[in-house]
């Protein structure tokens, strides 16, 4: 036969397989019948690890999908560590006060580096003081998404907790079968390290019959499922609605900020844009939709992290496409499953530098800070007393995208001054952020001298960043310097994946 | 001005902060203070109680203060009302702050 092969000119750059040499036995058992058996289900978690081949010192990933709900981390992290494994790399795509549990076996030496967006609670903390050797390596999802796509960041095992997964591993955030089970709604996060991981782990509560079309995760993508009671706290995954703020300040920025938008330009027929979290950047989206009716224009996509509220002026017909890389409340979820230009993307669609992604498509984003300072220069990710409290999401990823990125925010928070001289960590920096808008005055960078101009034509005034800095500072008296040891305990990275900051273990009892 | 009995100013608030004075004999103010931005206001806090204790003239007193991130002017306001109600005084004259 091989002789057939010879026949052909140019066989090299044509056929690489050799003759046909005839088909595999045919099934013929019914598709119900089938799907019971030769599926990729395995009876424990443990005997997905071992299938897997997880050895010490490997790198392991989860998403954050289910926010403070997530009970995926510690039942997989424990499982580990009773297995035995040490030395891991936990590659989170963030992480919240639920993973406290984590601290024991960084202690015990299962976990002995971390990588995620963000830390908070008494994980925190303990990081903040110097529980890890190895700093702890912050990315924003766009640059998380690039390192896990480019191999910087290389994934053994993927552990996935999926509201619903059939025999096969097509995973969703919600399950068209039924109405009862957890909604997470968008898995974007998840979908990156799907793709990249060398293994794909699903854990799921709703194994559901093929195929649980549509899906986040293609069954080609995975290789185990595992079937458990509990992957989290459905109260802690989602709340129905995140509700408005009815802060009088937050409020007013908000109210300011939808101003600065349409006064620099960007609320025009047919415009883009993302609202951050937080209370007054999702408050924006109120005065946006007053202002888009009285103009009788519309919104023609609304990207990222997704509340309730973009979500019914898309049901509204205000906003065209949702481009949903993480959604925020019940109502997202719901919108996700139910509408079909509400539509899930990956985070290296959403945020990736390597190359255009969503974010680049955007004219203005909203976001939020903990402190601002005279550069421009934004802090999301310590708080005022140096201890890391937060995340970066994708705080420079929007701001470096959108051609208006404008932070809001109290220009003090209880005595905590919001703009200041030098911030404690600089997450985005001044050189992507345009315009910053606090319930005292707004400022805009000098290198959009043009945005200052119109907001003033249009009747606002307009401060220097210094001027703000000072009246912040003449409300709460100057803060004492945080005091720090020289050890790095965390890296900050920009949305390139070059270092931007570190962050040092803080002095103190 | 003499202190008579303990008093109270201020509650436990965000922003506010809730100081408690109680005669002493001799000692000199002593101050127990606990505050929500220690690490960045401490040292200033407790020059602010130090220099409204000293203006009100109290030489002896055992002063706690538990802050919750109260400005200067919150700060002088409550340890002068603690102080005055300590002091049993009636008529007060409230000045403008500094």
């Amino acid at each position: 036969m091989d002789q057939l092969l010879q026949t052909i000119p140019h066989i090299d750059r044509i056929a690489h397989r050799g003759v046909f040499a005839g088909a595999g036995a045919k099934l013929t058992e019914t598709f119900r019948a089938r799907s019971g058996k030769d599926n990729k289900v395995l009876p424990s978690l443990e005997d997905a690890v071992r299938a897997a081949g997880l050895r010490d010192g490997m790198t392991i990933s989860f998403h954050h999908h289910f926010r403070g709900g997530d009970h995926v981390v510690n039942q997989v992290v424990d499982t580990l560590a009773a297995m035995g494994f040490r030395d891991l790399t936990l590659a989170a795509s963030s992480l919240a006060d639920v993973h406290a549990p984590l601290i024991r076996h960084i202690k015990n030496g299962v976990i002995t580096h971390i990588e995620t967006s963000g830390l908070r609670g008494q994980l925190a903390e303990e990081i903040s003081r110097g529980l890890l050797e190895c700093p702890v390596v912050f990315r924003s999802h766009g640059g998380r998404a690039a390192a896990i796509g480019s191999g910087e960041v290389h994934i053994d095992v993927a552990f996935l907790g999926a509201p619903s997964c059939d025999p096969y591993g097509n995973a969703n955030g919600y399950s068209r079968d039924d109405d009862t089970s957890i909604a997470c709604g968008s898995m974007g996060y998840a979908r990156t390290d799907a793709k990249y991981a060398d293994k794909v782990i699903i854990l799921t509560n709703n194994l559901v019959r093929y195929p649980n079309a549509p899906w986040a995760i293609p069954e080609y993508d995975v290789d185990y499922i595992v079937v458990t009671d509990d992957i989290g706290d459905p109260a802690g995954i989602m709340s129905g609605a995140t509700r408005y703020t009815k802060n009088p300040k937050e409020l007013l920025i908000a109210q300011t900020a939808a101003g600065v938008i349409d006064a620099a330009g960007y609320l025009y027929d047919g415009f883009s844009m993302q609202m951050g979290s937080g209370g007054a950047s999702l408050a924006v989206a109120r005065f946006l939709r007053q202002m888009m009716q009285e103009k009788g224009i519309r919104c023609r996509f609304a990207l990222g992290g997704i509340t309730g509220q973009i979500t019914a002026m898309h049901e509204e017909g205000m906003i065209d496409r949702i481009l949903d890389v993480q959604s925020f409340d019940l109502d997202a979820a719901l919108s996700l499953k139910k509408n079909r230009f509400h539509h899930q993307i990956d985070a290296a669609y959403y945020a990736s530098f390597l190359f255009a992604a969503a974010v680049d498509q955007l004219d203005f984003v909203i976001l939020s800070a903990l402190e601002i300072d005279t550069d421009f220069n934004v802090n999301v990710l310590t708080g005022s007393d140096g201890v890391i409290r937060g995340a970066i999401g994708g705080h420079p990823d929007t701001a470096a995208g959108a051609s208006l990125s404008v932070v809001v925010a109290p220009l003090t928070r209880g005595r905590i001054p919001t703009v200041i001289d030098r911030v404690n960590t600089i997450v985005t920096p001044g050189a992507v952020v345009d315009v910053v808008v606090t319930d005292q005055g707004i400022a805009v960078n000098p290198r959009r001298p043009e945005v200052a101009e119109k907001l003033k034509k249009a009747g606002m005034r307009v401060d220097t960043i210094r001027q703000l800095k000072d009246r912040a500072e003449a409300l709460t008296g100057r803060p004492d310097p945080i005091r720090y040891k020289d050890r790095v305990v965390g890296v900050v990275m920009y949305r390139d994946n070059s270092v931007i900051d570190v962050i040092r273990q803080i002095d103190g009892e | 001005m003499e202190l008579k009995k303990t008093a109270v100013a201020g509650t436990m608030e965000s922003s506010d902060i809730m100081v408690t004075v109680e005669p002493r004999e001799s000692g000199g103010i002593v101050l127990e203070l606990t505050s929500s931005v220690m690490k960045q206001y401490g040292r200033r806090i407790e020059r602010v109680i130090r220099e409204t204790a000293a203006e009100l003239g109290v030489e002896h007193a055992l002063i706690c203060a538990v802050d919750k991130g109260a400005l200067d002017c919150t700060v002088r306001a409550r340890v002068s009302a603690a102080i005055f109600r300590a002091a049993e005084r009636e008529n007060i004259t409230w000045e403008v702050g500094k």
